[in-house]
Order: C-alpha cells, then structure tokens, then sequence
C-alpha cells in the first residue's frame, strides 16, 4: 500500500505536472529551434512574443465572456487563441518587415540579427505592459478537474489522493495535435519541404524557384502560433504574469539546445528533460521517502534545490550539454 | 566571403548556440524583379552581351559576351580567376551587372531576379552546395519542380532514367552520397524545372574519370533532347571535345571564340589553355 501511495504522490506532484510543463516547453522550444533553423537565429523575443500572444488571448477571453459566449468545460480562451495567433503573427511580421529584412538584405552577420531580436524582445516586452499590465491574471474557466483528489481517493481508497487539472490534459492534447500537425506539414506538404530547403541552402532553395520571403514568412507564422499556443497552455495551467514570459525564455532555449538546435524531434525532447529535472530537483521528497523507508526522519524536506532557484536547473544542464555532447541529444547544428 | 569581410575576426558567426551559418545565402531573395523587355528577334536563344560587373567596386567581367543557340553545348574554358563562374552568375541574374544585357529566346531578361529566370527555363547547377543534403534524393527531385503546378512524375523518372545510379537511392538523404551521385542528383535537380537553358558549374569537378566521361555522356544526352547546355569547365580538353561552342575567357573579356573542334585545334589555345 504504501509504495502505491508513493507512486501516486509521485504522479501527482512530479510525473503531472511536468509532463504538462514539458509539454509547454516543448511547443516554445520548437518555434526557436524553427526560426533557428530557416532564419539562423536565436530569437530572444520569443518569451515576449508568447507574453503578448497570451496577453490578447486574455483580452479576447473577457470580451467573449462579457458576450456571454463559453466552450463549456472547456475554457473560452481556446476559443479566443486562433484570433491571438492571427494577431500576433500580425504584429511579428510586422516586425520582421521593418527590423530584420533589412539584416537579411544586406546579408548581416547572423549574430546582428540575434542583437536585433534582443531589442524587439523590449519593444514586445513593453508592448505586452501597455496592453495588460504586469499583474498576475488567472484567465481558466470551465471545468477545473478531471480527476480531483477526493474522486481518486474515493475510487482508490488510497490515502494519497491525485487530481488531473484539465488544463494539464488540454495542454498535452493541444501539445501533441501541433506536434504532429507540424511533422506532418514539415516532412509531407510541399511549402514546408520548401522550409528545409531553405534552411539546408538559402542559394539552392532559390535557384529552384522557391520564395526566401515566403519560406520566411511562412516560419515566423508557425513560430508565433507555437508561442501563442504555448503562452497560453502555460497560462492557464499555472496563472499569467507578463515578467513570468520572459523568465521562460530560459528553459526554452536550454530545451531547444539540449535536443539539438535545428532539430524539432530534439526540441520536443529537450522539453520534457528539461521540465522533469527542473520538478524533480525543486520537489520536496520527504512525503514520498516516509512512504518508502517509514523508519528514516530525515531533517529537511528533501528538496535539492529551493523552487526560487529552478532555473540554475535549465543553466546546468545547458552548460553540461554545451560542454559534453554540443550538438545536442539529437544531433542539432550547435557546437 | 572571407572572414575577414566580417570583422572582430568573424565572431559574428561562431558561436552556433545563438547562431546558425550553415547553408547561408549570398544572393539577396528580397530584391524583386523589374520589367522584362522585347529583345531583337535575330539574336541566338541565349545573348549575354558586352557583361560588366563585379562584387566589389574592381570589375570580374569587362564586356563578356556569352551567346548559346538551342540544342547547342556551350562551354567556357579559361585560367583560375578568368571569371568563368562569375559570368554563370551574372547570366543567371545573381550578379548586378554594370553594364551589359541578358536576352533569353528573344526577351530583355536584364532585370529579372534568379527566381523569375528560373521560370522563364533557366536551370543552374551551381559548383558547390548543389544538392539539399538533409532531404533524401526524391525531395531534392520534388524541389526541383517545387515552380511546376502539373503533374512532374514523368519528369523525374526521365531523370531516374538518365541517372540509374541515384534511382536506387531515392530514399536517401542527398549529403550521404558519394560526390558523384550527388552531381548527378545535383543535375537532375535542375533539369525537373524542365529547364529550355541548362547551366552547369563544373559539374566534373571533384569526381573520378570514368564518372566525368559518364557525366558528359549524360550532358550529351540532354543537349539531344533540344535542351541549350552552358558549362564551365576545368578539364577543358574533354570538355571542348563534345562543345559546339567554346570561349576561352581570360580577365573577364572574351579571347577566342570558335567551335569546339577549332578551339582544339588551334595551336596558340593549345599551348597556352590546354598544356600543349
């Protein structure tokens, strides 16, 4: 019984719900690794670009709400996140239209255009203020639990019970629809064989009549839509707070360099090792070590690291990656 | 470009954690094309004329002048720095000329950008680069035809049939193959568009004899078909031998211009282009 209970207090509070995270992760990480790819650059605006994405979406949920307009147990921001991509997909290429063409044309240093980004991730960040705020939001409606704790515990009669947020399964469902809609797009579809193309040899892709501006275009959609998406699920899951955003550019791009940068299996990957270590390290392990070993009072709460510091995790295993394997698990372009 | 064109000792392009240099561009995809103008109607399929440019402010090309006739092999032969490549790319609109104009089968094609003189039938098959090594061979094919809205399925197994020996490898990524093979994907690339102008840069360089002796065959073949060949070529004696037309381009000015056949024959080209 007790090591049942263990299994669930560590499904519960570790396997959950960093799974979820790892699944946010994962969809931020791909849009990095995607622009990374095809544009050759690391975007630090990205966390903004997610911070504004889900800043719209929020503004979209009340105007639905006061509408009186719901999914039902499903919360109305899913109902407002298409028209936040568009909107946002908007302004960024808007942004790559009057910042970085002019880089691409006059053929910069790629590392220009990695500075350029770090000047639109203030504009955005400013942006996103202007429009919502620096608050904490929480944006859920709807249903909040698929499994509560009393429902498994009256199910089970375990002593440890173990919920299911539905944001955390909506989240997972919306995570694995876009990963398999992009594979799908990337390996099948004739506009995103023309994105590898591009990203394999800008020369060649052109002397074969494909359109740089569109190949661009085309990535800085799928980007922004990952990021909204993912600036969203994040959101809902945990709460919106615009400074939060930017935090998680972080783990984004160690996610992104720990799967490989360039490579969207990688990125995917990178995600969940990078959320599973990041909630293991900050998890208090006593509750489930007194399960086990009944006869051991530890002292502390077992907790590796305190969760202010979660993200030395994501800096760790960024240097160590950097340091012993460069090019990522899943053998990326970095070095 | 060198590395010493980009300054604090290329730094702008190393560190691949933030940055990512591979497969990189030189032309810039941005520039949009201009007006494409009647030509005169006498001059042969293909009349670059009186060519003057370069990247920097020293000219490459100080008034070449490269015509093909359809069905025609056309090569340019010359020493090291002649501009042989950099009249292919000025031809194919990846080089602003100075002065100088491109006609192709009786249009004004100056201003067009490489994308638009891809679909006007030019097909390039650049030196280097030539191939997408991450997509497998059938995609590197599929790109190929990546203007072409019919159905291309005829096309590449005419090139499956012309190339038998990357037609076992189609489910392969391109940069696994040997050198060869990827010259032969590199080519079939170009000729999926259904290119009427075929230019090549060097497609021998770097494979072994009897692979170069095979790709010239090939070449051959896709002259037959009535397909205009403009090539570049290192080994120019084996080259002139199957070329209806030759240039021999030194400074970036034409200096002998005759068939093939003569351009062999003619003692002062032998001794000083071909070693004797």
């Amino acid at each position: 019984m007790d090591i049942l209970n263990a299994l669930v207090a560590i499904l519960n509070f570790v396997i959950i719900p960093a799974t979820a995270y790892g699944a946010q992760l994962a969809m931020g990480a791909l849009g990095v690794t995607l622009i990374y790819g095809i544009l050759r650059f690391s975007n630090f605006a990205h966390g903004d670009t997610m911070a504004f994405g889900t800043g719209l979406v929020i503004l979209l949920t009340w105007g639905l709400q006061a509408l009186g307009l719901s999914l039902g147990p499903l919360p109305t921001a899913l109902l407002a996140l298409p028209v936040a991509i568009a909107g946002t997909a908007a302004l960024v290429l808007l942004t790559d239209r009057v910042v970085y063409r002019y880089y691409r044309q006059v053929k910069a240093d790629p590392i220009v255009l990695v500075m350029a980004s770090v000047g639109v991730m203030f504009v955005m960040n400013g942006l996103t203020r202007l429009l919502i705020g620096v608050d904490e939001i929480r944006f859920d409606d709807g249903a909040r639990f698929l499994i509560s704790v009393s429902q498994f515990k009256g199910w089970t009669g375990l002593d440890e019970g173990l919920a299911l947020r539905s944001t955390q399964a909506i989240t997972l469902v919306v995570a694995a629809l876009a990963c398999w809609a992009l594979f799908r797009f990337l390996n099948r579809s004739r506009a995103g064989k023309a994105m590898r193309a591009y990203s394999d040899n800008e020369d060649l892709a052109l002397l074969s009549g494909i359109d740089p501006e569109r190949v661009v275009r085309l990535t800085w959609i799928i980007a922004t839509a990952l990021a909204v998406a993912a600036g969203t699920l994040y959101g809902l899951d945990k709460s919106f707070k615009a400074f939060n955003y930017f935090q998680i550019l972080l783990p984004i791009f160690a996610a992104a360099i720990v799967g490989g940068l360039g490579n969207p299996v990688g990125a995917i990957a990178g995600g969940f090792v990078i959320a599973y270590s990041e909630v293991a390290v900050t998890y208090p392990w006593k509750k489930i070590a007194g399960y086990l070993l009944p006869d051991w009072q530890p002292e502390g709460l077992l907790q590796l690291l305190s969760t202010e510091y979660k993200f030395a995790v994501s800096f760790v295993i960024l240097i160590v990656v950097l340091l012993f394997r460069p090019t990522g698990l899943f053998r990326g372009k970095s070095v | 470009m060198s590395d010493g064109a980009h300054g604090f000792g290329n730094r702008g392009m190393r560190d691949l954690s933030v940055v990512n240099p591979a497969g990189r561009g030189t032309v810039d995809g941005t520039r949009s094309s201009g007006r494409v103008h009647p030509g005169s109607a006498e001059a042969p399929f293909l009349a670059a004329r009186d060519m003057r440019g370069g990247y920097g402010k020293a000219d490459i090309l100080n008034g070449c002048t490269i015509t093909v006739d359809q069905g025609q092999i056309a090569v340019i032969v010359g020493p090291n720095g002649a501009g042989k490549s950099t009249a292919m790319k000025a031809i194919f609109g990846m080089l602003d000329l100075r002065e100088g104009s491109v006609q192709l089968d009786g249009q004004d094609i100056s201003a067009l950008n490489p994308q638009d003189r891809v679909r006007r039938g030019m097909g390039f098959v650049p030196q280097t680069s030539n191939v997408f090594p991450s997509l497998t061979v059938q995609e590197n094919l599929e790109m190929g035809a990546y203007i072409r809205d019919d159905d291309f399925r005829q096309t590449m197994d005419q090139v499956y049939t012309l190339f038998p020996a990357v037609a076992e490898k189609r489910l392969q990524p391109a940069g696994e193959l040997s050198g060869g093979q990827r010259q032969q994907v590199a080519v079939g690339r170009a000729l999926m568009t259904q290119p009427r102008l075929l230019m090549l840069d060097e497609p021998t360089a770097g494979v072994s004899p009897i692979v170069m002796d095979e790709l010239f065959d090939r070449i051959i073949e896709i002259a037959r078909t009535g397909i205009s060949i403009l090539m570049v070529e290192q080994n120019a004696r084996q080259a002139l031998e199957i070329a209806d037309l030759g240039y021999v381009l030194v400074q970036g000015a034409n200096r002998y211009t005759d068939t093939g056949a003569a351009l062999l024959a003619n003692p002062e080209v032998r001794r000083t282009f071909l070693g004797g």
